[in-house]
């Protein structure tokens, strides 16, 4: 080992059936050090951190611990407990229905009857020297999920661990929440304790963070100390391109000729649904690509969602070209020619078991009702021509989608919506976790569209991506439309600092 | 990011795989082979168990008789039941475990009707197409119950359908105020007995009815696609225009009308009915078939063609049980062995397992050339 | 703010917890129990008021609770098991027989009773815990077999007439300062057989294992969210097998006891008594999804339950029949209520 080194990973590997979800990868953390662990969705930052937990086995490269003699042997959550790593996820991982000081200790106190009176006085000290607002007799899930979040890291603390790992802890906090665990993040260090920070936010890691490891493609792209490394070859080395490289699609397609002064296809008033967003006003012309953006959880999903009627819409109106509409439920927005791509491809867009074939035909089976099956003869036509157009790559139409690769699945979901032949098309995350390769073919295809008189709203977690492809971002922040550019207020810095706010309140 | 590698299961045909292989892969390998088995068993006991002669019933008709009649007649119910439960297999991930009781319940409803709530009848009171009628329509309210309570409470399908589990057989007794209903009528028995001048059981006509209405209805609507995608994926599926909670509820009705269907044969088997008794260990024998068909008890792809096999397959057992003098309340012992059998072998861990074990020495092979 | 966390007005926080989900379930319970209680004394007269006939519930039911109180831990790791009352048959059926055709004494009943309740819970736990499988269809195969078995042992009644046992089984524990005159004047004080203390002892153990000792904890941890107690370090596997194998040895133990009260075998016994203790522990306030109920609430579920039963059955309902549609109502109603409660929940 490292001098100075607390943990150090070796040639970590990690499979799963269909995809190499780490290859090969070195991690080293040092006493006393803030280390961000940095890449894209899908880098393998969370499979790197379940598998140094013991939530999954790994399949090669070894893990030396400090203290520990030769390769640690971790195997489950508690094997890396007892090694002195503790974990706080980004979604909680505690138990709703058992008190907060019970959360504290459970799975770790000695003997095997449960002291309370200690329990409560202990959890109550710790709590109060944190400033964290809760009772150790309050049941956790009457407690919101920041104090929930904080109450995992209160568990972690007490745990006097060698390492803390904190995977995207703050994207459910507020500021003021994340001052404080930043204080709190640096006194640990002072006492010598090893953090591995995950999270996406860069400003972040350049206020708190010593030490920057990224990962791509499930590989390992170096380590750095932090003043090396400015944020855009951060950024850069995150995306393993040179920004410019990127291709230009936008000039490739020949611009996008937009009727700016055209009646809009769809037109929403003070939209509004139970997914707890403020109501908004929203419209889009035909051939109109415009946008969606935010931070993650400022609603910007709930609000194509609300449009589509995914989320119960509890006020608003919605007209189709001109026409009033009525949208409650999915099937209505179908009816009116509208598709969407939604951004949580395992849980709402794929139906994992059944064939390609199916899953591409389901929207437009659907749309002609139940009791009009379309035929097996023409059903794999229909598939068979979007395999070819979208190169969808499977090994007939029969596979199952599940044995698809990530990029592969979500063609077929493009393939499902366009064979439904839409007005009006909403992209949410579409490019998320899938190869550089059928991003840039998703982007291009959204333009393709437009230019035939498709209008789409594409929304993403990469900026640039929508830059290149979009012509009108509505920007969301605290799950309220805060703003609209288009035409020169399209950059980067205007965006950010619409995302960020502050001045025009 | 993720590299894509290749996956094995995506090749659909190896060309160095093996007959074998390819065969056991195949949904319905469990229950043919189960078939196999069980022939060659009895061929090899006792040839004359596939005998079959013309018999003069207790009319004096000329029947077809023997053991493999007996089966495909004793099947009936089963199968029919079967069909249902495999649909809210598929849409739901759970089974439904009031079927016995319910079929009980379109029994008493049904010998009520024809009775007309006298204790014993000679001539049906009621036209016999009006009260199995009535009867689907009863069952059918009764599947809905528990649909609903499925679908819009989301309560796990088998703790819904105990409630019904549980009051069925009683709520059956009460619709005829626990008196036991006889009705003498020779016509109400030909559903579950003979038609005059055909030597085969009527049941099995019936069976056939029933399998070739599913065909036709999986033919010409969506059921099929709606049932699977929703038992998959709910979520998916409403966002692609589906109402998951109506198809849910709806597999639970269809149920509702298989279970009346069924429980009408069972009924005029005998024109009698015994509320503690009838159709008793059904439900577990319909899951059973469910399994045995090869479709996955935690719901999405079903094949119900499996399902009717896996059921044809049980009553073949039972029958040959039967056969070696094995008590008809013990049988529910042998049944829960073969379930527990089936589930382990069909549970991931033990078919990861199982799959690491038969790779182990292909590698090692590999790994010497 | 969360919820149920108020500030003083000095800025401090004050303590204030909201009702936990258990507690609240629990007081709704002993409520409807007390309520139930004094509206059958209040309208259906002096019968209900007698002490002797409220222990009466607990000398019929003292399996039932046993059995009831199994069923609540099982569930409240998540789980389900349908093959308790089974179980109970089978015990009863093989402690009557060998006492009568193979000349067992009192001891090995016991140890025949726990014996067979141990061996279903290892089978049964091991398959739910370790392969993953439903607990539901195991459980239901269970129930089949052991009834399956009982039959195969014996298909005939058998009356136990050893006097030792018959001894027990009549031995009255009077309860001090609760009694009654008769039509005579005489006073008869009041009476609970030996099971009843048994179950007592029972609950009152139970309630400390789920109270206070770290596996108790484990099983409402393992029920919130399996994987969130996989994360704190609990053996989720070992959990899970634990309640399995708790639940069937209580089944054994109830089974014993029900053998005790009814002193025979037979392929009758303990009809719908798997109906009756999930029931009791879901009236009792235990969630059907896990990680929330009680003991004590279990206790007054089966109290409450036979309360209704013999309600109904005062009311003129008292054909044999109406019993399990009584169960069977309350049963749907309480589940629609949790039902209810929960999906309130969530959309908060």
């Amino acid at each position: 080992m490292q001098e100075g080194a607390v943990l150090e990973m070796r040639g970590i590997c990690k499979y799963f059936p269909g995809v190499r979800a780490l290859q090969d990868v070195d991690f080293t953390l040092r006493e006393g050090e803030i280390h961000a662990l940095m890449g894209e969705n899908g880098a393998g930052k969370s499979t790197l951190i379940k598998v140094l937990t013991g939530v999954y086995p790994k399949d090669g490269g070894e893990v030396h611990i400090k203290g520990v003699e030769g390769a640690a042997v971790i195997r489950s959550p508690q094997d890396a407990q007892n090694a002195g790593i503790s974990t706080v996820y980004q979604e909680i991982t505690l138990c709703p229905n058992l008190t907060v000081a019970e959360n504290m200790y459970i799975g770790r106190t000695k003997g095997s009857v449960t002291n309370w009176k200690a329990m409560n006085t202990g959890a109550g000290k710790i709590l109060e020297s944190l400033g964290i607002p809760a009772s150790p007799k309050q049941q956790l899930g009457s407690c919101s999920i920041a104090v929930q979040q904080m109450v995992a890291i209160a568990r972690a603390v007490d745990m006097e661990c060698k390492v803390l790992i904190l995977d995207e802890p703050t994207s459910s906090l507020d500021e003021q929440e994340v001052i404080k665990l930043f204080g709190l993040m640096r006194d640990l260090r002072s006492k010598g304790v090893g953090i591995i920070f995950v999270t996406h936010f860069l400003e972040q890691v350049y206020e708190v963070c010593d030490r920057i490891t990224v990962l791509r493609d499930g590989q390992l792209v170096g380590e750095y100390v932090i003043e090396d490394l400015p944020r855009v070859q951060l950024v850069s080395k995150m995306l393993g391109k040179e920004l410019d490289d990127m291709a230009d699609i936008k000039g490739e397609s020949g611009g996008t000729a937009i009727d700016q002064e055209g009646a809009p296809v769809l037109e929403a008033q003070g939209l509004c649904s139970s997914a707890g967003i403020k109501p908004f006003d929203f419209s889009i012309r035909k051939g109109e690509v415009n946008g969606f953006t935010g931070l993650l959880g400022s609603g910007r999903s709930e609000c194509v969602r609300a449009i589509f009627g995914a989320d119960h819409v509890t006020s608003g109106s919605v007209k189709m070209d001109g026409k009033s509409v009525k949208i409650k439920k999915p099937l209505d927005a179908m009816k009116c020619g509208i598709g969407y791509l939604p951004e949580d491809r395992k849980g709402d867009g794929i139906v994992g078991d059944l064939s390609v074939r199916e899953n591409i035909i389901l929207a437009y089976q659907v749309m002609k009702g139940f009791f009009h099956p379309i035929s097996r003869a023409q059903a794999e036509a229909f598939a068979d021509n979007y395999i070819q157009l979208l190169e969808i790559k499977t090994a007939s139409s029969d596979t199952p989608i599940k044995s698809l690769s990530g990029g592969n699945q979500q063609k077929c979901i493009l393939a499902r919506w366009l064979l439904t032949d839409p007005k009006y098309l909403i992209l949410d995350e579409p490019t998320r976790g899938i190869d550089i390769g059928t991003k840039i073919e998703i982007q291009k295809l959204v333009l393709r569209l437009a230019e035939k008189g498709t209008s789409v709203t594409f929304i993403s977690s990469e900026i640039d991506e929508m830059l290149r492809t979009c012509s009108r971002l509505l920007v969301m922040r605290d799950r309220k439309l805060v703003g609209q550019l288009s035409g020169e207020d399209l950059t980067q810095t205007k965006i950010m600092a619409t995302i960020a706010g502050g001045d025009e309140e | 990011m993720t590299t894509p590698v290749k996956n094995p299961e995506t090749q659909v045909k190896r060309p160095d795989e093996s007959l074998f292989k390819r065969l056991t892969r195949q949904q319905l390998f469990i229950p043919v082979a189960a078939l196999v088995l069980l022939v060659l068993f009895n061929l090899i006991a006792d040839p004359s168990f596939f005998a079959v002669s013309m018999k003069e019933n207790s009319l004096g008709n000329p029947v077809l008789s023997g053991n493999m009649i007996s089966v495909l007649d004793n099947a009936s119910e089963l199968v029919i039941l079967a069909i249902g439960m495999t649909l809210v297999t598929a849409s739901s991930g759970g089974q439904d475990i009031s079927v016995g009781a319910t079929m009980t319940i379109a029994g008493s409803v049904i010998l009520r009707m024809v009775c007309g709530g006298q204790v014993t009848a000679d001539t049906m009171q009621m036209n016999l197409f009006l009260a199995v009628f009535i009867g689907i329509v009863v069952t059918a309210f009764f599947g809905a119950f528990n649909g609903a309570l499925v679908a819009y409470f989301n309560i796990q399908p088998m703790v819904a359908t105990l409630i019904m589990y549980t009051a069925g057989r009683s709520i059956a007794a009460w619709i005829n105020n626990n008196q036991l209903p006889i009705i003498n009528d020779v016509a109400f028995k030909y559903a579950g007995t003979f038609l005059p001048g055909i030597p085969v059981p009527t049941p099995i006509f019936i069976t056939i009815l029933m399998i070739v209405i599913f065909w036709l209805v999986l033919k010409f609507t969506n059921l099929g696609l709606y049932t699977q995608s929703v038992g998959i994926n709910p979520n998916s599926s409403r966002l692609n225009g589906i109402n998951p909670k109506l198809v849910k509820l709806l597999t639970y009705v269809i149920l509702g009308v298989c279970v009346a269907v069924a429980g009408y044969i069972r009924i005029s088997r005998s024109g009698s009915i015994n509320y503690s008794r009838n159709a008793e260990n059904i439900e577990m024998d319909a899951i059973l078939a469910v399994a045995l068909g090869g479709n996955a008890l935690s719901g999405g792809k079903f094949n119900i063609y499996g399902s009717i096999l896996g059921a044809y397959v049980i009553q073949f057992l039972t029958t040959t049980l039967y056969k070696y003098e094995v008590p008809s309340t013990a049988l529910p012992a042998y049944k829960a062995v073969v379930v527990i059998l089936l589930v382990v072998l069909s549970a991931p861990v033990v078919r990861e397992k199982l799959a690491s074990i038969k790779k182990a020495p292909a590698k090692a092979v590999k790994e010497v050339a | 703010m969360p919820k149920g966390i108020a500030v003083d007005n000095r800025g401090r926080l004050k303590e204030r917890p909201a009702m936990s989900d258990t507690n609240l379930l629990l007081t709704i319970t002993v409520v409807v129990f007390f309520i139930l209680y004094l509206y059958a004394i209040i309208f259906l007269g002096g019968s209900f008021a007698k002490p002797q006939n409220f222990l009466n519930i607990l000398n019929n039911n003292a399996s039932l609770i046993v059995l009831a109180c199994g069923m609540s831990i099982v569930m409240i790791t998540g789980g389900i098991d349908i093959s308790v009352g089974g179980v109970t048959c089978l015990v009863c059926m093989v402690c009557a027989v060998n006492l009568e055709q193979q000349g067992g004494n009192l001891f090995t009943v016991i140890l025949i009773g726990l014996g067979i309740g141990l061996a279903f819970g290892v089978v049964q736990g091991f398959l739910v815990a370790h392969l993953g499988i439903q607990p539901f269809i195991i459980s239901l195969a269970g129930m089949f077999f052991a009834k399956g078995m009982t039959t195969i042992v014996s298909k005939e009644p058998v009356r136990v007439t050893n006097e030792a046992f018959l001894a027990v089984k009549d031995t009255r524990v009077t309860v001090p300062g609760l009694g009654s005159y008769n039509k005579l004047g005489q006073y008869i004080p009041a009476y609970v057989e030996v099971g009843v203390v048994v179950a007592l002892l029972v609950v009152v153990l139970l309630f400390c294992l789920l109270r206070w000792t770290k596996l108790g904890r484990a099983f409402y941890a393992v029920g919130g969210n399996n994987q969130s107690a996989n994360m704190l370090g609990i053996n989720v596997r070992r959990t899970k097998f634990l309640a399995h194998v708790l639940c069937s040895l209580l089944a054994g133990l109830g089974g014993i006891l029900y053998f005790l009260h009814v002193g025979s075998g037979d392929v009758a016994n303990a009809a719908g008594d798997e109906m009756n203790a999930i029931a009791s522990s879901i009236i009792g306030g235990t969630l059907l999804t896990g990680g929330v109920g009680n003991i004590a609430g279990t206790f007054f579920g089966v109290l409450s339950l036979n309360t209704i039963k013999r309600i109904v059955a005062s009311l003129g309902f008292d054909q044999a029949w109406w019993s399990n549609i009584t169960v069977a109502a309350m049963l749907c109603l309480f589940l629609v209520i949790q039902s209810i409660v929960l999906l309130r929940k969530n959309k908060k």
